[in-house]
């Protein structure tokens, strides 16, 4: 059976309408007018223990909603939701046990007491026995090395420190579920690696069940089998990501190194070139439609060729192109 | 971990923090002190000049006053985190709290024990003393008693107060600042003794929000002085517990606006 079920999610929620001036402000004390959003348009799916999922889509398509009616902190207006067999919104303290969530743009530690204080706090919030709690410790120290920043106050660490700390704290009741909403963001390119490589391994040796919602595609490339995109409040793909390029990416690139400036010749009109510059050139072109060897065999007519690298536009792109075809 | 042990490390990290800043600390303590004297320097200041309050003095209205304010500076620092809940709400700390497997309501008091209410207390003490001393109280152990329970009453409907206004944070952070007129405004109100106001304000006082129970009663029992009301000793002692029935009626009301929070999300 499915770890994680969702079932026809539906959640709705009252924006009031507000007026820019003065006057607007001050009937809106007395007078509202409302209209509803529908932030999650019933949607489904099941995750299974041990999985990676990626869970991506465009600012305000409901991931973050999604997340909150899974962590129990909202409830919806219809559908179900089953984490470990448990309605998170019905049996919240038993449900959040089980659950471990961090937020990037956000945190779950005492700001200004060591980490390690907030670790022992959250070792007794959520009833840790001691000898569990310092072998978790233990390995997690081990994996983000920790060592130096459990004795410094929260506020003094830098972003870096700061998620790391964050992902340790989440897991310190070795929960078998765990939401990442956003753990890179803000990180500089080292920080990045250590998380996806810290989130990989927790996957694999601990089989901790990951949804990790990102708008950097790097990590869903890096780190997820399975993505999900909602956009609208509705799951528009859900499968992995190699079938993800497959159903969207109509065009490879090509670049090619001449050893000197090559003599142009008109090439096919399914080709388009991206770049041309000195001795290098960047063509772009749709798939079926023409194969490499073809276009190579045109290119050697051009001059002697170095280099050829063939290549798949970058995931970004992929979704990039993704939202521009569905309109958002 | 049980709740009560778990609380007392909450505000153990909660005081730990708060001497990260010792400057601010003893700057806001000292100025917390300040404004209870100035407060009272202002209720001295008209019985200077109208001699006595219908037929209570100075002194008399001093035990109202050290008593009430001894009660709000206690709750002040005990429900901080119930005081300030709009901004946990705003900015989506509650979220937090609501992913951990313990009571809200255990989690938001254990947010933050404001030490520097202290300061207010020690002044409220002190003014609590000299007027006993001056009206000549004669103290024995239940009379006592009844003080400390007094006090512990005017706690817990001051943090009933306070959870009712974070309550109402779940629908709305605008126009919080009426809740005050309850804590800030009630808190004036029973620095004076009850029976000096009268109709629907003396009413409120005493079967909506309570501040009358918790403070004139207890003080006409201390004193032994008549009470215009006719209320007898046994319940001039006990009324106190109209607080703690407030906390419970505004932990039910939690409750409800907790359940109406998830389903709006906003």
């Amino acid at each position: 059976m499915a770890q994680i079920q969702v079932r026809d999610l539906v959640k709705t929620f009252k924006v009031a309408r507000r007026k820019a001036g003065l006057f607007s402000a001050l009937r809106g004390v007395f007078h509202r007018d409302y209209y509803t959003v529908r932030a999650l348009d019933g949607i489904s799916f099941d995750i299974g223990p041990g999985e990676l999922v990626g869970y991506i889509g465009p600012n305000g398509a409901g991931k973050s909603t999604t997340i909150k009616v899974m962590s129990g902190i909202l409830v919806p207006d219809s559908g179900s939701c089953r984490v470990m067999g448990l309605t998170p919104w019905q049996s919240r303290a038993q449900h959040v046990a089980n659950l471990g969530v961090v937020f990037g743009q956000r945190t779950q530690l005492w700001w200004d007491v060591p980490v390690i204080d907030s670790f022992e706090l959250l070792r007794d919030i959520y009833n840790v026995p001691h000898a569990d709690y310092r072998r978790t410790l233990d390995d997690l120290n081990d994996c983000l090395s920790l060592g130096p920043l459990l004795e410094v106050p929260v506020r003094q660490l830098s972003l870096g420190q700061r998620i790391r700390c964050e992902l340790a704290a989440s897991l310190l009741h070795q929960p078998p579920v765990l939401f990442l909403d956003e753990p890179t963001i803000g990180l500089d390119a080292v920080s990045k690696l250590a998380v996806r490589q810290f989130i990989r391994h927790q996957n694999t040796f601990s089989g901790t069940t990951v949804i990790l919602t990102t708008h950097d595609m790097d990590d869903i490339q890096a780190l997820c089998s399975r993505v999900m995109l909602i956009a609208n409040g509705s799951i528009l793909f859900d499968g992995n990501v190699d079938k993800l390029k497959q159903s969207y990416v109509t065009e490879k690139r090509l670049k090619v190194e001449f050893l000197h400036p090559p003599h142009m010749t008109p090439l096919s009109d399914k080709v388009t070139i991206i770049e041309n510059q000195g001795n290098r050139l960047e063509l772009g072109f749709a798939t079926g439609q023409l194969s490499v060897p073809q276009l190579v065999n045109q290119l050697a007519a051009m001059g002697e060729i170095k280099d050829i690298i063939v290549e798949e536009p970058p995931i970004e792109e992929v979704i990039a192109q993704v939202y521009e075809e569905l309109g958002l | 971990m049980n709740g009560i042990s778990l609380y007392f490390k909450l505000i153990r990290i909660s005081v730990a923090s708060q001497m990260q800043y010792r400057a601010s600390f003893v700057i806001m303590s000292m100025g917390m002190a300040l404004v209870t004297v100035i407060e009272f320097g202002g209720i001295w200041v008209l019985f200077d000049r109208f001699g006595s309050l219908q037929q209570w003095t100075l002194a008399e209205v001093g035990l109202f006053y050290g008593i009430i304010h001894c009660s709000f500076a206690l709750s002040e620092a005990l429900g901080r985190g119930f005081d300030i809940f709009h901004r946990y709400v705003q900015r989506g700390d509650f979220d937090r709290l609501l992913l951990r497997p313990r009571s809200t309501v255990l989690q938001v008091l254990g947010q933050e024990l404001q030490l520097m209410r202290f300061g207010r207390l020690a002044q409220a003490m002190a003014i609590l003393i000299w007027a006993s001393w001056t009206v000549g109280v004669q103290w024995t152990v239940l009379k006592f008693a009844v003080l400390l329970f007094a006090i512990a009453g005017g706690v817990l409907l001051f943090i009933g107060i306070m959870i009712v206004q974070a309550t109402v944070s779940f629908w709305t952070i605008q126009g919080l600042e009426f809740m005050n007129s309850f804590t800030h405004g009630g808190t004036y109100m029973a620095q004076h003794p009850l029976s000096i106001f009268d109709g629907w304000l003396r009413n409120f006082f005493l079967f909506v929000i309570p501040l009358g129970c918790v403070n004139y009663f207890p003080v006409l029992f201390i004193t032994g002085k008549q009470d215009i009301f006719g209320t007898t000793p046994l319940f001039q002692a006990l009324a106190p517990l109209a607080g703690a029935v407030f906390l419970l009626v505004s932990l039910y009301v939690w409750r409800f606006g907790l359940s109406r929070y998830q389903s709006t999300g906003s």
